[in-house]
């Protein structure tokens, strides 16, 4: 079985966000980059079924040098190669340029019985790339699954909806996403650090891909980029317990008129 | 004539919502345009009862696909049926709820239409015929403009952001019957709805979340009595998502939900990064907490510094009285 992980590096969940002087982007400096948290549950999903199933996990990853990192981790923890995706043409794609990016790679690896990817990329945080991916390549696609159970030649499972969850069936290969709550990644073992500096990466730029300037056009950009605007100065309620709880029922219901 | 269709997602024959919401702001941005025409799509068995209302709501015309083999949402086939409408009207936008379904729909029409989608939108404007789009990144730490370079511009909206039109139930709508060929590759087998019927967090109105200052989760029963008072949905830090203590779907923060209810009361959240990104765009926000340095209070309306155990009760004791002599 063969399954290809979509990897996206990301600045950490921890990360304070910067502007950068152009106003339409963040300052990359003193950012810790990190593999995407929900990618991490596609990693350790595909390694999973691996283990159960045997097989082989490529990783593709469309980004600059420093997404070498996140693939290295990913093999790091077990998967067996990884593509790297990397050209200045790629800096202005949109999620549409990267989905074709990708989807050119997936193509140009022979295809999958299997893709998967996290559900969204931490803080783009559009959850496009499962679905022009899957729309791209023609293949069913399930998003936000919390189960994966594969039977011959299909996978039954379940995905994450408002106030309840959806048992679904779909034919293989298809594109599955993953939300929080599938597993629990695993911690790269020393072992395979060691391992993992073995592995081949394969850099392909966008004419290896088969892709012209026009393919990765965007039809959308980010015009500009600013902070949230800042929240009022808090107004601190004091008394006992009782007196609190009524005068915060007070200004909810008098001066917030929320209640 | 200018056209913004806009999808209307329904469950077990009622419009969620959300949808509503899109429905509302089709209408806004419709006559922003001046006077474009909004066309309404909804798809499902015995979505045909549904179109009277999306009238009401500003669509006029409504798009309906209703067959006994829609009875269960399906990728492949709601892409399919949008992308017909889309193909035809050639709108200049097309806007959908950010649900699940949305959430999973709207990508795939884009691939298949090759419109330029912009995920997850908090506020539209219209600028010289053309649409632009406010999106949180980083869920919420940043605030991005962002534009369209073609047709049609795809649009998905945050749940209880846009506001719900008064419906008007003297505006009259055209409806389009149309059919679908209804064949999937991936296809629901069963939908399990969650314990209790709990309120969906992205689309309440008020929150109550608890954090790693309710010591354990045999004391999380005060933050459920408390939303319980408050007709609100439970929400939770990371922290104790990841300790086991509450299902992860409960999760407010990134990694987990990004909402922005009325009303947000966080009980014993200290504030870390990853969970102010995903609630500060909360209206209000009322932070309980012990330590009076704690983060939250730099995002809070209101602050009780003292201990939740002593405050939560109390004031869901008032709450409860209030509610009661209110009605």
């Amino acid at each position: 079985m063969k399954i290809i992980v979509c990897v996206k590096q990301v600045p950490d969940t921890e990360t304070r966000i910067r502007i950068n002087p152009e106003g339409n982007g963040i300052v990359d400096q003193d950012v810790n980059w990190v593999v995407s948290p929900y990618d991490e549950f596609a990693i350790e999903e595909a390694l999973r079924i691996k283990e159960a199933k045997g097989g082989e996990v490529v990783l593709v990853s469309l980004g600059p040098d420093r997404a070498q990192t996140a693939l290295r981790n990913g093999l790091a923890m077990g998967a067996d190669s990884a593509v790297h995706l990397k050209d200045a043409a790629f800096d202005a794609a949109d999620t549409m340029g990267v989905a074709k990016a990708l989807a050119a790679a997936i193509k140009g690896i022979g295809g999958a019985d299997l893709v998967l990817t996290g559900q969204q990329g931490v803080g783009g945080d559009h959850s496009q790339v499962p679905g022009l991916l899957a729309g791209l390549l023609d293949l069913p696609q399930v998003t936000m699954a919390i189960k994966i159970e594969l039977g011959e030649g299909k996978a039954t499972v379940t995905r994450e909806i408002e106030g309840a969850s959806e048992v679904w069936e779909t034919a293989l290969p298809a594109v599955i996403s993953a939300q929080k709550g599938l597993n629990e990644p695993r911690y790269a073992s020393l072992k395979g650090i060691m391992a993992a500096k073995k592995k081949a990466i394969d850099v392909k730029d966008a004419a290896a891909l088969g892709l012209a300037a026009a393919d990765l056009a965007p039809l959308t950009t980010v015009a500009s980029l600013e902070l949230p605007p800042a929240r009022p100065a808090v107004r601190m309620i004091d008394g006992d317990p009782e007196t609190q709880a009524r005068e915060l029922l007070r200004l909810l219901h008098e001066e917030a008129k929320v209640i | 004539m200018k056209s913004i269709v806009t999808f209307a997602e329904q469950r077990d024959g009622k419009l969620r919502r959300p949808s509503l919401e899109a429905v509302s702001e089709a209408r806004r941005v419709a006559d922003a345009m001046g006077g474009a025409q909004v066309e309404a799509v909804v798809i499902g068995a015995g979505s045909g009862a549904l179109a009277a209302e999306l009238g009401h709501y500003g669509a006029d015309v409504v798009h309906v696909f209703d067959a006994a083999e829609l009875a269960h949402y399906a990728t492949e086939v709601w892409a399919r049926a949008l992308g017909q409408v889309i193909g035809e009207v050639k709108p200049a936008a097309v806007l959908i709820p950010f649900t699940a379904m949305g959430k999973d729909l709207a990508p795939r029409v884009a691939a298949a239409t090759g419109a330029g989608l912009v995920s997850d939108c908090s506020a539209l404007a219209v600028k010289d015929g053309k649409l632009e789009a406010r999106r949180a990144v980083y869920s919420g730490k940043a605030f991005a403009t962002v534009r369209w370079s073609g047709e049609p511009q795809m649009a998905t909206l945050r749940a209880n952001v846009f506001s719900l039109a008064t419906p008007d139930s003297s505006r009259a709508t055209k409806t389009v019957a149309r059919t679908v060929d209804a064949a999937s590759r991936a296809k629901v087998t069963a939908v399990n709805a969650a314990a209790g019927g709990k309120l969906e967090l992205t689309e309440a109105q008020t929150i109550v979340s608890g954090g790693r200052g309710m010591k354990g989760p045999e004391h999380f029963h005060l933050v459920e009595d408390l939303a319980a008072a408050f007709g609100a949905a439970v929400g939770a830090s990371r922290a104790i998502v990841d300790a086991g203590w509450v299902d992860h779907h409960i999760q407010v923060g990134q990694t987990g939900k990004t909402v922005s209810p009325n009303l947000y009361i966080a009980c014993g959240i200290s504030g870390a990064i990853q969970h102010l990104a995903g609630m500060s765009s909360s209206r209000i926000i009322v932070a309980i907490n012990k330590d009076g340095d704690a983060p939250i209070f730099k995002v809070a309306n209101y602050g009780i510094l003292g201990d939740a155990f002593e405050v939560m009760p109390k004031l869901t004791e008032a709450a409860k009285a209030y509610f009661a002599a209110k009605g």
